[in-house]
């Protein structure tokens, strides 16, 4: 019968994993704790922002809305690849859970580049983060220019996560073969979060947005 | 060491069920901007977007991050703190923008006409 001193050496002395995680997941957890509460301070800072002033809502539904459709379609796309990489890395495919994770990076590309090829149409009408495009000052007249400010800011910290992940998603990638499988799953927290995160911007700032003028 | 032995692969989860949870989530998606495309009242709006977000939100932390299928220990570690944290920043949120909504001035009219 364990006496009380190896019960407490037992629980307290090393060598077991109360979470049963290793320490580098739980490291991405908590990363992820802290990610979520940056993203949140910036979402509940637009928020106040756009209830404290006359805000613009530009976004069009076709072709606007339609197209951030398509880049949601593509990110929630991505996660699920990512998924598949990591259900076939736990299953010891190493060569199957690669080509997931390349086509999770691909995806991550495509939507940055569909984001790009959005900012760049808002850019091209004068959008700045300082400045509204004199129409739509016209249109919302009095519409303070923090439109700019929140969404480059917002969407241009969420792009650079994506840029991040699609980066960190090709060294998984290539390094596979010597990876464990817990690596694989971390990377994979890393992008669901990401995706998680837009799940967010996506209505906050677009579907809340809409033109509602005929 | 029953650590090591606890951190050899423990995955749960089948394909169709993570196929199904993407589904799920387009459907969600599609809901959200059908009601974006009908054109509700912001106020309506916010609310059903925010839960509809909040349900997405959890379906890809439980099944996609694979949070259902780990440890209480874990997942008590994480999502109250993250909770209560989000919740003390509504708890400044709410009343102060409703009151700067309030002193919100008014948007500028066309300057009339002057009188001669």
């Amino acid at each position: 019968m364990a006496t009380e001193a190896q019960a407490i050496s037992g629980d307290w002395g090393g060598g077991t994993l109360p979470y049963r995680v290793g320490h580098r997941k739980l490291g991405m957890w908590l990363f992820i704790m802290s990610d979520s509460l940056t993203f949140s301070a910036l979402l509940i800072a637009y928020a106040y922002a756009r209830a404290s002033n006359v805000w613009p809502t530009p976004f069009k539904f076709y072709p606007s809305i339609v197209f951030s459709s398509i880049m949601t379609l593509v990110l929630l796309s991505s996660s699920l690849t990512m998924v598949m990489a990591v259900s076939a890395s736990a299953r010891a495919q190493k060569s199957r859970a690669r080509k997931w994770i390349l086509a999770t990076a691909l995806l991550g590309v495509t939507f940055i580049v569909l984001h790009m090829i959005e900012w760049r149409h808002l850019i091209s009408e004068g959008l700045t983060p300082f400045k509204l495009p004199a129409e739509w000052a016209e249109k919302w007249p009095g519409a303070t220019p923090l439109f700019g400010a929140t969404f480059f800011g917002i969407t241009g910290m969420h792009m650079f996560h994506v840029a991040t992940g699609c980066i960190y998603l090709l060294i998984v990638s290539g390094r596979v073969n010597k990876l464990k499988h817990e690596d694989v799953e971390i990377s994979g927290l890393y992008w669901h979060f990401v995706d998680l995160v837009w799940m967010f911007v996506f209505p906050m700032i677009y579907l809340l947005s809409i033109d509602m003028t005929k | 060491m029953t650590g090591h032995a606890e951190t050899e692969v423990h995955f749960a989860g089948s394909n169709k069920l993570f196929i199904s949870v993407w589904v799920w989530l387009l459907l969600l998606t599609g809901f959200e901007v059908f009601l974006g495309y009908i054109q509700l009242p912001v106020t309506y709006m916010l609310v059903i977007l925010m839960g509809a977000s909040i349900i997405k939100a959890a379906l890809i932390v439980a099944y996609f991050m694979h949070l259902r299928f780990e440890r209480l220990n874990l997942v008590l570690t994480i999502v109250p703190a993250l909770v209560i944290c989000i919740c003390l920043m509504l708890l400044v949120f709410f009343p102060d923008s409703f009151r700067s909504r309030n002193l919100r001035s008014p948007a500028p009219v066309t300057a009339p006409a002057e009188k001669h």
